[in-house]
């Protein structure tokens, strides 16, 4: 029996910048990015003050009340991209079809944002170890299981089939993506919406961030504040959003007559057991990742026509990821055009490597690669085509996504035109 | 390669018992580890009973460099996986290092450790809070851990679907395998023991107030009135079972045979965990006549336990399948409860024994259901079916087979 192969047919975006896939493609392909001072609480006396927020009405979104009052936003921006996914993708999700439609969502720090409102409160503004549980919120221990998303996801979508929420920290987006092409390969289900989401921009996040002073403290200059690749960069910014995918198997797509993005060829994960938040410059566990995801979807470095790297603007990621692509794609890393978009819509931990997974479906459904923005003077130890500034025409026919993430989390996924495969494979 | 994944070896920690010896002869006499509540003055609570885990001498024996830098749960994580390493005589050096991988499930992360840094930050400003907070209290934290302590390069991953993340690890686990990765380090150990956790975990409405540790859980009894909050739970080697014979394993407590999962939100997820564990056995290749003991979900409240009769009934005929819940002797320890039911079952089949459900009396026992009470049952037992349900409508099932 063949392998069961596994594509995408629907993409749902909210990011910083917009409410939907039109506006963030327009945005992370204008050379325009979406961070500014922060709005969500006042950041003054924090070291960095700037964040990509989304300016995101649930309402509008068309949550109703219920549901609303009990989620965190996190779980409600991920209910907003999963309702625009599965409607691209225009699958009717009957009684029949439920069972084998699964949910797979990723993300970091979950309901991080209710936990610490609520942790005010129940503390009385931190005075006291001992909390008062009278004043908990009667929705606080959904608020609090990261797992509520996926749960709050099959609801808006039916799905019936398995569910689960991947949390490996900063590469949650892409290993949830993986996880979900796992579950239809194995036959687990037909169909499985997935994708990453999180809101984490709140005190204690951009604390755990400014203590280990990872973030840029371009606070006057908010819109050039994060400048992967750029020899001035200072460091990463935050940001919040989530994109949902419907992945499907490639022959119940077919059958349907589905609009397909792109098929998930390959995808690995590799942990470096180095240190929980440090990165040896070789990139030598993300070139394995790299590697080892190139091989599953049987393609050679050469058939990669775009890289949508990590780039969160630490000094740190730049020099460790430009070795990874040197070690895992040779010569080729010197020729395909590598960029970034976290300049543009942050870093949102959990959920970037979903909407960088929907940047690659949608750089080759345009044939267009977006820019690395804010990125004007190179790092000279940085030395491949970032695509600095401006959107590229480009035919991207196959692609790769990396990201990286704290407790040494490597993942690697790898795209490409699932026609053009099967003419080689049925060969 | 044969495909099949097996389990060699086991590590636990438990309210009970610190390592599968201690902890295996707790269970098997029905030895609770429940107790009123010591970590914090909880009288302004209403729950007074949990499955609290005293201090063991493994955890002193970590590197020291882990004491500042990591929550108690990641701890006994970590204290489990040596474990569970030892136990499968597996030397971490001895196998490539991207042949080895991680999995745990988690709810928590380092909760506790989480809220001693946001009270510094509320109570007297960021510049206080630890430069650790960035990794100790998220959910990641046990895998990342895991795999620096053992320099395990293989694939790495985190599951959370509340109390049923535990079997997932395993099914993750048997994927990686399968793809060839030689070692998988899979399971859950989780609690909140902390004020904050438990104030998060009364909001959720399913904690017993009952003050006596005897009759605070009583899963599938007339009088159930909800279940305690533990912390603990179990961590499993998981291995290609040719693989395993080659490099001369100790033992093989089980094969993974088969594993389901579904979604269902209606209340109690009967129809959910009916066809996750239909799927599980459908994944082993098994009729449903060929399980021997179930090990159930468990949750203590009457119509959750209704809910879980019914997917047993419609699954097995009634009172043909021995069910237990062992669980009533830790409280339920998120995502650390359904790996710590791996590993009980593992031990039933390698010693065909059943052990016992304790706290519920046999007179008020749900009588559909075949229920192990007060005793533990010597029976001859080759297939264990353990189910687990996380809340909002998480079905998982596992099925293992000797």
């Amino acid at each position: 029996m063949s392998r069961r192969r596994t594509v995408i047919t629907g993409i749902g975006v909210v990011a910083p910048g917009g409410t939907g896939t039109g506006p963030f493609w327009e945005l992370v392909t204008s050379g325009r990015t979406a961070t500014r001072r922060i709005t969500q609480f006042d950041p003054s006396g924090h070291r960095c003050q700037v964040a990509a927020e989304c300016d995101f009405d649930p309402a509008a979104a068309g949550l109703t009340p219920r549901e609303i009052r009990r989620t965190d936003r996190f779980v409600q921006l991920a209910k907003a991209a999963a309702r625009e996914a599965v409607d691209d993708s225009g699958l009717t999700v009957d009684d029949r079809l439920a069972a084998r439609t699964g949910v797979a969502m990723g993300s970091a720090v979950a309901g991080t944002k209710s936990m610490e409102a609520e942790y005010v409160v129940l503390s009385d503004g931190g005075a006291h170890w001992n909390v008062d549980p009278a004043y908990v919120s009667p929705h606080m221990y959904d608020y609090f299981l990261p797992s509520s998303v996926a749960a709050e996801v099959a609801l808006t979508t039916g799905a019936r089939g398995p569910a689960t929420v991947v949390s490996t920290g900063c590469t949650s987006g892409i290993d949830a993506v993986a996880h979900a092409a796992e579950v239809i390969r194995d036959g687990a289900a037909d169909v499985v919406v997935t994708g990453g989401s999180d809101a984490p921009i709140s005190p204690i996040t951009v604390t755990c961030f400014d203590v280990i002073k990872a973030q840029s403290v371009y606070n006057d200059e908010p819109a050039r504040a994060c400048r992967p690749f750029d020899r001035t960069r200072r460091g990463l910014i935050l940001g919040e959003g989530s994109a949902v995918l419907v992945l499907e198997e490639y022959e119940h797509a077919r059958r349907r007559g589905a609009r397909i993005y792109t098929e998930i060829a390959g995808a690995a994960s590799r942990c470096n057991a180095f240190h929980m938040t440090g990165l040896k410059p070789d990139g030598r566990e993300m070139a394995e990742a790299i590697t080892t995801a190139l091989g599953e979807a049987r393609m050679d470095p050469g058939e990669v026509d775009y890289v949508n790297a990590h780039g969160s603007g630490t000094k740190q990621n730049d020099r460790h990821e430009t070795a990874a692509f040197k070690r895992a794609l040779g010569e080729h890393a010197r020729r395909v055009p590598v960029s970034g978009i976290k300049a543009a819509v942050g870093h949102s931990l959990g959920a970037i490597g979903s909407i960088e997974i929907a940047a690659c479906a949608l750089a080759m459904e345009h044939g267009v690669v977006p820019p690395t923005a804010n990125l004007r003077e190179p790092d000279p130890e940085c030395d491949l085509d970032y695509v600095p500034l401006d959107a590229r025409e480009h035919r991207v026919r196959g692609a790769l996504t990396v990201g990286s993430g704290f407790g040494g989390f490597q993942s690697a996924m790898v795209f490409r035109d699932p026609e053009s495969a099967s003419e080689g494979r049925s060969a | 390669m044969s495909g099949q994944a097996v389990v060699t070896g086991l590590g636990v920690t438990a309210p009970n018992g610190t390592g599968v010896p201690e902890y295996w002869d707790a269970v098997r006499d029905g030895r609770s580890g429940l107790g009123a509540i010591t970590r914090f003055d909880a009288s302004g609570y209403p729950v007074a009973v949990a499955g609290e885990i005293p201090e063991c001498p493994a955890e002193r024996e970590l590197p020291e460099r882990l004491l500042p830098q990591s929550d108690r749960v990641t701890r006994l994580a970590l204290v489990a996986a040596d474990e569970a390493l030892r136990d499968a005589a597996i030397k971490p050096g001895d196998v490539p290092e991207y042949q080895m991988g991680v999995v745990t499930a988690s709810t928590s992360g380092g909760l506790e450790f989480g809220q001693r840094e946001l009270q510094k930050l509320w109570g007297s400003g960021w510049r206080d809070v630890s430069a650790y907070m960035s990794f100790a209290w998220y959910y990641a934290v046990h895998t990342g851990q895991i795999s620096i302590h053992n320099g395990m390069r293989g694939p790495g991953g985190v599951l959370a679907s509340e109390q049923s993340g535990g079997l997932d690890t395993l099914a993750f686990a048997r994927r990686k395998i399968r793809a060839g990765t030689t070692t998988m380090v899979a399971g859950g150990v989780d609690g909140t023991l902390c004020p904050y956790g438990v104030a998060i975990q009364t909001a959720g409405r399913e904690l017993s107030p009952c003050a006596d540790p005897g009759a605070a859980y009583l899963p599938f009894d007339a009088e159930a009135g909800g279940c305690v909050p533990g912390e603990g739970g179990a961590i499993l080697i998981v291995e290609d079972r040719v693989g395993a014979e080659e490099r001369g394993a100790p033992q093989i407590y089980g094969a993974v045979a088969g594993h389901g999962a579904a979604f269902d939100p209606e209340p109690g997820c009967a129809d959910g965990l009916y066809r996750a564990a239909r799927a599980a056995l459908d994944d082993a290749g098994l009729p449903a006549a060929a399980v021997d003991v179930v090990f159930a979900d468990a949750a203590g409240r009457r119509d959750l336990d209704d809910a879980e009769v019914a997917a047993l009934t419609r699954l097995l005929a009634p009172r043909t399948v021995p069910v237990t819940a062992p669980k009533s002797m830790t409280g339920r320890l998120l995502s650390g409860g359904a790996a710590l039911d791996l590993a009980t079952a593992l031990l039933a089949l390698r010693d065909g024994v059943i052990p016992p459900t304790t706290g519920t009396s046999p007179g008020r026992a749900d009588d559909r259901i075949d229920l192990v009470v007060g005793e533990p049952r010597a029976a001859g037992i080759g297939t264990a079916l353990v189910l687990a349900r996380g809340r909002g409508g998480f079905a998982s099932a596992a099925v293992l087979t000797r």
